[in-house]
């Protein structure tokens, strides 16, 4: 059975080309080591979901994929992970433009407490996007539209953010993502913090980005990664024990934990 | 002395009313001390409680009355051409308080005063031992009363506590009194002064010199008290203190919290409590005896004129002085906003100068606010810098480099030496004083208010 | 704002329309190479000033500290003079009675001044010979009568005496007087510094610990003025303070954080006391006067009064570090207690207090050290008097330390300077201990729940 995991994890037949890769990931905070070897690859305009039980290392993967662990103190990494065939990790590559890159939406909606416009707006001012107030107005609204979100604030954008409901201001973090036009959109249960209703629209609003952004969705929900996602991954005590299409794993999972975790044995 | 003594008799009597209370309890329980209703050390307690609080506060009333009693009986004998001048009384009254204290054989006054002097130092003998006296009868009192109150039934316990329970309250009233205290005490001599000056001429008075007359038959009027020139003054140094205080006090706290690392923070930051914890006796004498003369010697290589007690010098080493206090409680401000908002920040691709200029810092404005009001308030109540090397001549001038007075140093040196009670001099003091607390307590509540207002929104 | 917002719809409207993406932003391009650029010199720039802001006020900290320093070493070292004394039995005791009272009526002065016009027998001039007087303090003579009322077999014998010097010559012994200066702009004129060489060649000069600085109370004369009197002061009035302060503080602390209803009078307080902590001190310093010594006429200049003033002063610092000290101790623990049949009382005694000790403590220190340094307040109720004398109980007429330096300060003599820095060296050094106890006692008791 241990055979079938490690050929399942390291060869990944099915995938060419993807858009970013993970090979031989190590995370330490201080002493105690948080992910083992973590090999996976994420196909470009796919979702590809990453479940497994808490604190299997899931969320900490994630935000290896935008160096978001940079901000922490006391955490070293090795291995490699790569974005178009280039190493992130490399001394050659800036941080900030990596970010910009590769977006991120979180947990709990984090507006920041300024208007809506300047919310979506933020992004593309502090990376000198644009060149005219005009630009950045299409900026805005087509980041909104995206996210679904302009028919119901486009007559109160110079309110503030913390004004709107959960679910629009989750909503808004996304639109504030995508104003940046990045590539890569990683999200940390995104929808954790919000209702069945907006979640609903959440969703929906995955799956559209979809056609256009390569998303990497953590969840804890099952339902979700079925729902949302075409490529799941199972974390289990740091490690990824299993990858694959969502339908197989979900359907057909090779590894006995996988099974144990997706039938609600435990988890 | 006495008062030590006395204080040490009325702890001894306690300790023994503990004792006695409990061995009596002890007796009534009859060895079982489940027949009581509480333990034999409440009952201790009970009686010590008896016997040591109704003497302590007989003290304290006793303490607060006994001064102005005793001058009453002692104006009330003396001459009539004495009391019918204020001068003359407070003359008089301060030769009798030295003779009194054995201090005044040099003096040459009259008889009536030396009797008075001997009277006074009677009286307060008398009135020495008849505290003694009668403090030791009440807590005997109370002893007796409680002791004999003692019974296998009695809810001694219950009773301590209630009685606790009262002298708690008494103690947080204190911060109620003392508040009420200022409040009365300036108000009072506030009023006093009021009545001699016109409240208009002091508060929007361009002149500002209580030393000198102004027409000789002015009555009750020795001089100038228009207190613009302080309030300029005193507005002049916070501003300078402020503008070293409020750059270096927000940008040490933003290296400290967002740049700095484990191992230069354990050292930066209590090397900058260190600047918090200098008595500012210490400041003044630094910027009077090295930052004064600094100033006025490089002043005069570049052919600046600068006074040796210039507004410059005490502003900047007040701020010196404020920066800890600005950074310490804009770190608390800055590390209370989410760390989410800093996380949705980087996740864009911000910068780190970027996130703190876009994002923390117009999250925790608010905060920053009611810090730099706070910091306001202590540049404006600070004393010793501005009496050490601030100047005394109340000029109406904004120049940094000439020399301004302040509020403060005002009441200092009206108030430090020999003051003639009543006069509007000494008066203008508490006038003075009262603006200053009216003015920082303004600045406290509305920062306070701010504070809070930002606390509960990130909570 | 509507005006924009419905421009915005339209543009919008158009696009969603036409469906169309944004072409992706192209990461290498050279705008954006160069914005990036720009961006992180901006970063740098932002990081020093952080920085330099650290290492201003480090460097305001480094200044005063050498400043004070190095103005207030030499004052722990005094110059003292060898010379040759005669104790003339003629002077001291004609009648060989050897009765101490009437050696110590003796005129030692004399003795001294005898020895100098002996050493320096060139000098005749009156004026030059008051200048030479001044080479040895006033204080000198009582060293020297206690030195013959230990050892009367002394009179009639000639010894060489070490003998406190004067502050000016003191002044010139550390260098503070420079002789190249003109000679109507120094202390000391030619001649005196004429002497001094003289002495010095004799190997006669040398500088000694002052150990008068310590134990002495306050003098006109510098070199004969220390900091025991006032050091004293300071004890009495920390101690009345403390005793005030401490009590009334945790109790009302206990109060308001386990028993107080939350009404009112509650909230009155609260607010009360965040807003006294933030008066300023001089401010309590005219409650002071007008409460203590003008209604209630205790005596003046006294550490009771000052420690009555600064007890109300510290009370609001240590009821907000014992609230906060109580509020750390977790409910759990009261639960536990009063599921036990404890009263609340009982928990608070039993339980809550001695948990919140440690902490309730740190703040009563970090209060004291703060009245420790306080000047304002004690000015304002005439903690200032010039008084020689050791306090020798609370209600003696005293100064502080911090008002003594004031006083220092304020004095013209040149040899004041080092003895107000020296002064201040002392005083920090009690703040430092008190501090670094509070900082260890938080360290050994500190807590995680």
């Amino acid at each position: 059975m241990a055979v079938v995991t490690q050929s399942a994890m390291t060869a990944e037949p099915s995938v060419t080309s993807p858009k970013m890769t993970a090979r031989d990931l190590n995370l330490f905070y201080g002493e105690n080591q948080a992910l083992f070897d973590v090999n996976l690859d994420i196909v470009e305009r796919q979702v590809t979901a990453l479940i497994g039980p808490s604190g299997c290392g899931k969320s900490t993967f994630l935000r290896c994929m935008n160096r978001m662990n940079d901000t922490i103190d006391g955490v070293t990494i090795n291995g490699q992970v790569t974005l178009d065939n280039r190493d992130i990790y490399d001394k050659a590559i800036d941080v900030v433009q990596l970010r910009a890159r590769i977006g991120m939406v979180f947990q709990k909606p984090n507006p920041f407490p300024k208007s809506i416009y300047d919310n979506v707006s933020y992004g593309p001012r502090i990376h000198g996007l644009v060149n005219s107030r005009d630009e950045l107005d299409e900026i805005v609204m087509t980041s909104l539209e995206r996210a679904g979100l302009l028919k119901e604030v486009k007559d109160r954008l110079q309110e503030p953010a913390t004004g709107l409901s959960g679910g629009q201001q989750q909503r808004l973090c996304i639109a504030r993502a995508v104003a940046v036009s990045p590539e890569v959109i990683l999200m940390d249960e995104p929808c954790s913090a919000l209702d069945p209703i907006a979640t609903a629209k959440v969703e929906e609003l995955i799956d559209e980005l979809r056609s256009n952004y390569t998303i990497v969705i953590v969840t804890h929900s099952m339902q979700q990664a079925a729902r949302v996602s075409q490529r799941t991954a199972f974390f289990h005590l740091g490690k990824v024990v299993e990858v694959g299409e969502t339908d197989q794993i979900f359907t057909n999972p090779k590894d006995e934990r996988t099974k144990g975790y997706i039938t609600g044995r435990f988890g | 002395m006495s008062l030590t003594f006395l204080l040490l008799a009325i702890a001894a009597l306690c300790a023994l009313s503990f004792y006695f209370g409990r061995q009596r309890a002890i007796a009534l329980s009859g060895g079982r001390y489940s027949n009581l209703h509480s333990l034999p050390a409440h009952y201790g307690t009970y009686t010590a409680m008896w016997c040591g609080l109704p003497a302590i506060l007989l003290l304290l009333v006793w303490h607060m009355f006994q001064g102005t009693i005793i001058q009453g009986m002692i104006i009330s004998d003396l001459p009539p051409e004495i009391l019918n001048d204020s001068g003359k009384l407070s003359l008089a009254l301060n030769s009798i308080f030295l003779l009194a204290a054995d201090n005044g054989e040099h003096l040459s006054v009259s008889p009536e005063v030396i009797d008075a002097g001997k009277r006074l130092a009677s009286l307060q003998i008398i009135a020495n031992v008849a505290l003694v006296v009668v403090m030791i009868s009440v807590a005997l009192v109370g002893l007796a009363f409680s002791y004999r109150k003692i019974s296998r039934d009695m809810r001694a316990r219950n009773n301590v506590e209630r009685i606790s329970r009262y002298v708690m309250i008494a103690c947080s009233g204190i911060a109620i009194l003392s508040t009420v205290g200022i409040v009365f005490s300036l108000l009072f001599e506030a009023l006093h002064f009021f009545t001699k000056i016109n409240p208009l001429d002091f508060l929007f008075g361009l002149e500002w010199s209580p030393q000198t007359a102004i027409r000789a038959d002015q009555v009750a009027s020795e001089g100038a008290f228009g207190a613009i020139p302080l309030f300029v003054g005193t507005l002049l140094i916070t501003l300078i203190a402020m503008c070293v205080a409020v750059p270096v006090g927000l940008f040490s706290a933003i290296y400290m919290g967002e740049y700095a690392s484990p191992k230069f923070r354990a050292f930066a930051k209590p090397a900058l409590e260190i600047l918090a914890g200098v008595p500012t006796v210490v400041y003044g004498f630094f910027a009077a005896l090295t930052v004064a003369p600094f100033l006025r010697d490089n002043g005069a290589v570049l052919g600046l004129d600068v006074s040796s007690e210039s507004a410059l010098a005490a502003g900047l080493v007040m701020g010196v002085m404020i920066i800890p206090f600005v950074s310490s409680l804009s770190d608390d401000v800055m590390s209370q906003v989410p760390q989410s908002l800093r996380d949705g920040s980087y996740g864009l691709g911000a910068t780190k100068s970027e996130t703190i200029r876009n994002v923390i810092f117009p999250a925790a404005l608010p905060g920053i606010v009611g810090a730099v009001l706070l910091a306001v308030s202590r540049a404006i109540g600070e004393t010793m810098i501005v009496v050490m090397a601030a100047g005394l001549a109340a000029n109406m001038t904004v120049n940094p480099l000439q020399a301004v007075t302040t509020v403060t140093v005002q009441i200092v040196t009206l108030l430090v030496g020999d003051q003639e009670f009543d006069s509007a001099k000494t008066l203008s003091a508490f006038a003075l004083g009262l603006a200053l607390f009216l003015i920082t307590l303004g600045l406290n509540v509305f920062a306070l208010k701010f504070v809070q207002k930002y606390r509960e929104k990130y909570d | 704002m509507t005006d924009m917002a419905s421009l915005m719809e339209d543009r919008a409207a158009a696009k969603v329309i036409s469906g169309n993406l944004r072409k992706p932003v192209d990461w290498d391009s050279p705008k954006i190479s160069r914005q990036i650029k720009k961006r992180y010199a901006a970063e740098r720039r932002f990081k020093m000033y952080g920085l330099s802001a650290i290492a201003i006020a480090l460097l305001a900290l480094a200044v005063l500290t050498y400043s004070i320093g190095s103005k207030g070493y030499t004052a722990f070292f005094q110059t003292y003079v060898q010379v040759e004394v005669f104790f003339d039995p003629a002077q001291i005791d004609p009648d060989g009675t050897g009765d101490p009272a009437v050696i110590g009526k003796a005129n030692f002065d004399g003795l001294i001044k005898e020895s100098l016009r002996k050493r320096f027998p060139e000098v005749t001039d009156r004026r030059s010979k008051r200048d030479m007087y001044d080479i040895i303090s006033g204080g000198a003579s009582y060293d020297l009568r206690e030195r013959v009322m230990e050892n009367p077999s002394l009179i009639g014998q000639t010894r060489k005496v070490w003998m406190i010097s004067g502050d000016d010559f003191d002044m010139l012994n550390k260098g503070y007087i420079s002789a190249d200066v003109d000679e109507g702009d120094r202390r000391l004129n030619d001649e005196e510094i004429s002497w001094y060489h003289a002495l010095q060649a004799d190997g006669a000069v040398e500088k000694q610990f002052h150990t008068r600085f310590f134990t002495n109370g306050d003098s006109r004369e510098p070199e004969l003025a220390g900091i025991w009197g006032a050091a004293v002061g300071s004890l009495y009035t920390l101690a009345v303070t403390l005793a005030l302060s401490f009590p009334i503080g945790v109790l009302a602390a206990v109060y308001l954080e386990e028993f107080a209803p939350r009404n009112r009078f509650t909230t009155i307080v609260e607010v009360n006391i965040n807003n006294l902590a933030a008066v300023p001190s001089i401010v309590f310093g005219l409650l002071g006067l007008e409460v203590y010594l003008n209604v209630m006429h205790l005596p003046r200049s006294a550490p009771v009064v000052g420690g009555l003033t600064l007890a109300l002063m510290t009370l609001p610092t240590i009821i907000i570090a014992a609230r906060a000290a109580i509020k750390a101790v977790p409910p759990s623990i009261r639960q536990a207690a009063l599921g036990l049949g404890a009263s609340p009382v009982q928990t608070v005694t039993h339980h809550v207090l001695p948990l919140a000790m440690p902490g309730i403590l740190t703040g009563t220190i970090i209060g004291m050290a703060q009245a420790l340094g306080e000047t304002a307040p004690l000015l304002m109720i005439g903690m200032v008097a010039f008084i020689v004398d050791i306090p020798g109980s609370a209600l003696d007429p005293a100064t502080v330390l911090p008002v003594q330096i004031y006083l220092w300060a304020d004095s013209p003599e040149r040899a004041f300077v080092e003895k107000t820095s020296a002064a201040i060296m002392v005083l920090l050094g009690f703040l430092v201990l008190m501090n670094g106890f509070a900082v260890y006692l938080r360290k050994k008791f500190e807590r995680k729940w």
